[in-house]
């Protein structure tokens, strides 16, 4: 006889299906089974800089900022349908205005970081507001646009410490300030963002990436939830920028560079489209990578194309849908 | 008795390059009533919808609802004055659930007036309005992923869409293309049952003998141009119609 064909036959696990509602309050193991994976990400992100000496927990630092801007994006890309390339104008908006604020009128980073959080957010969402017209590819090129221009008036204009940048800004008060800073506000704007979009507004959100034609029939304005959207958005990034430029205590043109626009995006693919949380597992794995590639010099890009490359072509799906997955089902070979 | 209309089109023009997509076309809506709108392919029915709706914006003439000039008005400005479509190709939010599908509208301003604000639960209300339009709840349709859903319930999703705006009037862009018989047969008390709710219905069509059980006025359309007005039968025997619509004369 001919050989038997296989396939693999997967289950949802019957405490999956029982956590979905209320039900999961009901017993000790099921409020476990829910638990888990939230303690090992918070626990894990609240010890990992306990284990590491002080190079590595500046690593991680900046992998926190990569964390946050990747965040933003699978947000935007995945429940918005924006794919935003602009995160590093985010970035620097947040980080000269923070900047700009402590250097010129001595403002304290504890000050300075939130007013340039929400100023940054506000002239990132009036730059890209003409565009949320544009979708798919359109948006993406435009946005990636702003950055470049916004370096661009900078040398021209000669402001802001124009080429130079500014140096000797006020910075943290010590290392263990500015790890948790950042990594609670990974895990505030992770946990805010996955109750947001199934919220009323994610769902409309979700409306427009899906139909944005018929959401405008059922009487909503998309161009106002859009806007919303890219202000969160929009406040994650220059969160991420306004600390950026107080954990070096230096702002110049480098904070609109490539990098935050392009590494988030990598983070995105390697952790996992729409899961929100597997963007985050990207970027602090993608960073520390980076750093350790550092030795190889020219060739770490190489090797850096090689991961992502493996990635795309044998797990599609990404890291984190990929665990998530095998956490929530059995799998077995079948005979059929 | 005259009854003021609803709807009032006067004078449309649309050219999209050198097509005349809609040239003067005017006619009226009356509340409670069913109109048909008839034609050959690419006669300028769909355009029609997107001009009256504010998905295209037309190049003269004007579109008044209650009295209200609402030309070149944002779409979801005039969803949100009662004034709604379905789409002729469906455009369900298909990652989401049905029932979450109705969330989108029930968030309107116009549900958020009418209802006073207070909504209560939005899931229950949506999925009331679902089992209205027949998904089932006992078999857990409303529950299910747009995306997945068939054909028929699909359209059914289109139409449940625009119920929980609780509209005025609704366009109907060919709800009953692509459907079985049997579907449309389940379908037509559906839009009844609007009908007798006092919401006045336009109906793009070409299925004709399901159309002319619902309605009692039809509007031929032939390239861009209304070329006919008037009962189902008598248009139907207007020489200029059989040409452009039917071709020749046939005894169904």
């Amino acid at each position: 006889m001919a050989e038997r064909e296989r396939r693999r036959r997967r289950l949802d696990r019957s405490i999956k299906v029982r956590t979905g509602g209320l039900y999961a309050l009901s017993s000790w193991s099921e409020m476990a089974y829910l638990l888990v994976p939230r303690v090992v990400l918070i626990g894990g992100l609240l010890v990992l800089p306990l284990f590491v000496d002080m190079y590595w927990q500046r690593v991680l630092c900046s992998a926190g900022i990569y964390a946050l801007l990747a965040v933003g994006f699978d947000f935007l890309a995945e429940y918005v349908g924006l794919v935003c390339l602009g995160g590093a104008f985010f970035i620097g908006a947040g980080g000269y205005i923070s900047g700009l604020l402590n250097a010129h009128f001595g403002l304290h980073p504890f000050f300075s970081i939130p007013i340039a959080t929400v100023a940054g957010a506000i002239i990132s969402t009036l730059v890209l507001l003409p565009c949320l017209r544009l979708r798919g590819i359109y948006f993406a090129i435009i946005s990636f646009m702003f950055p470049l221009f916004a370096v661009y008036i900078i040398i021209a204009l000669n402001v802001f410490g124009s080429t130079e940048g500014i140096s000797a800004l006020d910075t943290l008060p010590n290392i263990w300030t500015e790890i948790y800073l950042i990594f609670a506000a990974v895990i505030l704007a992770l946990f805010a963002l996955r109750r947001l979009v199934n919220e009323d507004i994610g769902i409309i959100l979700k409306g427009i990436k899906d139909n944005d034609q018929s959401v405008r029939a059922s009487g909503i304005d998309i161009t106002a939830y859009k806007t919303r959207a890219v202000f969160i958005a929009a406040l994650i990034g220059c969160f991420g920028g306004a600390y950026l430029s107080h954990l070096y205590g230096w702002l110049g043109l480098s904070l609109f560079a490539m990098d935050f626009s392009i590494l988030p995006i990598a983070a995105t693919v390697l952790g996992g489209m729409g899961s929100l949380v597997g963007p985050v597992l990207g970027a602090f794995i993608l960073t520390p990578m980076s750093e350790a590639l550092r030795g190889f010099g020219q060739l770490r890009v190489v090797l850096y194309c090689l991961i992502l490359i493996a990635f795309m072509v044998y797990k599609p799906e990404g890291l984190m849908n990929f665990l998530e997955r095998k956490y929530h089902q059995f799998e077995a070979w079948v005979e059929v | 008795m005259v009854k003021e209309p609803v709807l009032q089109v006067k004078g449309l023009h649309k050219a999209f390059g050198g097509v005349q997509a809609i040239a003067n076309v005017s006619f009226s809506l009356y509340e409670g009533e069913v109109l048909g709108v008839i034609g050959p392919n690419g006669s300028g029915k769909t355009t029609l919808v997107n001009l009256i709706t504010g998905f295209v914006r037309p190049d003269t003439g004007e579109v008044r609802f209650r009295g209200k000039n609402i030309t070149g008005i944002q779409p979801h400005k005039i969803a949100n004055l009662g004034l709604t479509r379905t789409f002729q190709v469906m455009r369900p939010y298909h990652s989401l659930t049905a029932f979450k599908n109705l969330i989108v509208p029930l968030n309107s301003p116009r549900v958020h007036r009418t209802r006073g604000g207070k909504l209560g639960d939005r899931d229950a209300v949506a999925i009331d309005i679902l089992e209205e339009v027949g998904f089932e709840r006992d078999a857990r349709v409303p529950y299910k992923i747009a995306g997945s859903l068939p054909l028929g319930y699909l359209k059914r999703l289109e139409l449940a869409r625009c119920m929980a705006l609780r509209p005025e009037v609704i366009i109907c862009d060919e709800i009953f293309s692509g459907l079985s018989m049997s579907e449309i047969t389940s379908l037509v008390p559906l839009l009844e049952r609007l009908q007798l709710d006092g919401i006045t219905l336009m109906m793009i069509e070409h299925r004709l003998r399901e159309l002319f059980r619902l309605t009692n006025r039809v509007i031929v359309m032939n390239f861009g141009a209304k070329i006919a007005e008037g009962l189902p039968e008598e248009v139907l025997q207007d020489p200029g119609v059989k040409k452009a619509y039917l071709g020749t004369e046939t005894k169904g």
